[in-house]
């Protein structure tokens, strides 16, 4: 391998893992305040696209406005299944609400293929992201460039939210002790609103990032992404915001780096994700950066 | 201040509580003592709206509680030190204080609570930046009751802060509670050591299993032949 190749396919594995960690970071989040694998999410991720789609084909808005709207539309649809789907059950046996997430995920996947149809649709390229850039002897589409900057903005302002704003001391509080978190008069419904909230936007900004580098959606598109960003999410240490990110990176890393030194494995690229998965399983269940939990009496 | 009325709780099957009344005056100490299962905590789970009662009424100031949310008790200046700590065990000691004042928006106020909060224990001064987690038993209840005064409360209720900690940190705990009922705040305090409840109570009652079966001063109490014999530890001559 020469050294712009693997200069490429570096650039490639951050692009994929930013990507990754976007999404991954919702399951983490749901995971740390309420315990559940919000199994739907890949399905809000899927939705993102289609709202970006509908907007510059169907309404021709200027992308700019379209994925503003698109992102702020897939935080309420993360939001209103939680409210119908997940907040009913909050005091139910913990099987029950993760049956409703199966059940919210296959819910949104047909009646997408009932609404778009099951054929996949040509995402609309925009020249600002999808241009090539010269680097030497290599090309690069913009959006190589674009991903990563994106990501770390947003988990900057993630970070920043989560560690240092009132609201973001409330879900780490929630995430520890909903009664206790209500004793200091924290309207836990909301905080856990507002994580399903955050969590879905950063999938939805991962979604549409993910329609401009693999132009072709269509209502099953969430399915894989959705299953190895879980992984990913475990593989980091399922509740750590960190974590998922460092999984993030590491299977979108892992995977193109196996497909670029391994090409004859490359019809094994998925199975890779899951293979991961059952090592971490066996010998890091916590995962890379999960906290064994104690209790201090 | 707080009055509450022919309570009945039940868990399943099973009543917790029997139907209790009791009353705390604003101003006062009041202790709710009794053996394990006695139903104390369940008494003041009721009041935070934590356990929906089947039957019987609570009012504060007039006001009926059972219809008022957890989440907006600490408003009306209601707050509870919960049983075994419960501080945030991966926040540090500065935000789980800040928790404490988090309905609040008088930054300068806050501020100047923290430095009283403070006062009362420098140790967690020393540990501010510390996660609660980090933190011995002792030092954890410190920061629970510290938490439960950033909301300046008018009536604060503790849920066995005794429970699990050394002779001298009890000792300790209960000087704290004189020193924040010194500043006007009422309490209601649960306890199963009744000899250290009862010295500083105004007022006591003595449960068991699900009912109060006797009110008095602390005073009284303390020398009554029947607490003596059940909770003191005292055999009757």
């Amino acid at each position: 391998m020469t050294f712009d190749m693997l200069l490429q396919h570096m650039l490639n594995g951050v692009s994929l893992g930013s990507l990754y960690a976007l999404i991954a970071i919702g399951y983490t989040m749901v995971y740390g305040i309420l315990r559940l694998i919000n199994f739907a999410h890949g399905e809000i991720f899927m939705m993102s696209t289609y709202f970006a789609f509908f907007g510059i084909a169907t309404f021709k808005m200027p992308w700019y406005v379209v994925f503003v709207l698109a992102i702020l539309l897939t935080g309420a649809l993360g939001m209103t299944a939680e409210r119908v789907a997940y907040r009913p059950l909050r005091d139910a046996p913990k099987i029950s609400i993760l049956i409703s997430a199966i059940g919210v995920s296959y819910f949104i996947q047909n009646l997408s293929i009932v609404l778009f149809s099951g054929r996949p649709k040509a995402f609309p390229q925009i020249e600002l992201f999808t241009g090539m850039l010269k680097m030497g002897n290599i090309y690069v589409q913009r959006l190589t460039f674009i991903i990563p900057v994106v990501t770390a903005v947003l988990l900057a302002a993630l970070i920043y939210l989560i560690s240092h704003t009132k609201n973001g001391i409330a879900m780490r509080a929630v995430a520890k002790d909903h009664e206790t978190a209500k004793l200091m008069g924290i309207d836990v419904n909301k905080t856990i609103a507002l994580t399903f909230g955050i969590g879905s936007m950063l999938a939805a900004v991962g979604g549409i990032m993910w329609g401009l580098k693999f132009p072709q959606i269509a209502p099953a598109m969430g399915i894989m992404p959705g299953l190895k960003c879980f992984i990913a999410a475990v593989l980091g240490g399922i509740g750590s915001i960190s974590g998922a990110v460092i999984g993030g990176f590491v299977l979108g890393l892992g995977e193109i780096m196996l497909v670029a030194s391994l090409p004859d494995l490359t019809g094994y690229r998925d199975a890779f994700a899951f293979v991961l998965l059952i090592l971490i399983l066996l010998f890091k269940p916590t995962g890379i950066m999960g906290e064994k939990i104690s209790e201090k009496v | 201040m707080l009055k509450i009325k022919d309570l009945i709780v039940a868990y399943g099957g099973i009543e917790a509580l029997k139907g209790i009344s009791l009353e705390v005056e604003e101003g006062k100490i009041v202790t709710l003592v009794g053996a394990n299962g006695a139903g104390k905590s369940t008494t003041l789970r009721s009041i935070v709206g934590l356990t929906k009662p089947k039957g019987g009424a609570i009012e504060f100031e007039g006001k009926n509680l059972l219809t008022v949310p957890t989440k907006d008790l600490v408003r009306l200046g209601i707050t509870l030190v919960p049983e075994g700590r419960r501080v945030f065990a991966n926040l540090t000691v500065l935000e789980n204080l800040k928790l404490g004042a988090f309905y609040r928006n008088d930054e300068k106020e806050i501020k100047r609570d923290m430095e009283w909060v403070y006062e009362l224990f420098p140790r967690l001064k020393e540990r501010t930046w510390q996660t609660a987690g980090t933190l011995s038993g002792g030092e954890q209840q410190m920061l629970a009751v510290g938490r439960a005064l950033m909301s300046k409360p008018r009536l604060l209720m503790m849920d066995e802060p005794s429970l699990g900690l050394a002779p001298l940190i009890v000792r300790e705990i209960f000087e704290i509670i004189k020193e924040i009922h010194r500043q006007g705040v009422t309490i209601l305090l649960i306890e199963q050591n009744a000899n250290a409840a009862l010295h500083i109570a105004d007022k006591g009652y003595v449960m068991e299993t699900g009912r109060i079966i006797l009110d008095g001063t602390g005073k009284e109490l303390l020398t009554n032949d029947e607490v003596k014999k059940a909770y003191l530890g005292e055999s009757v001559h």
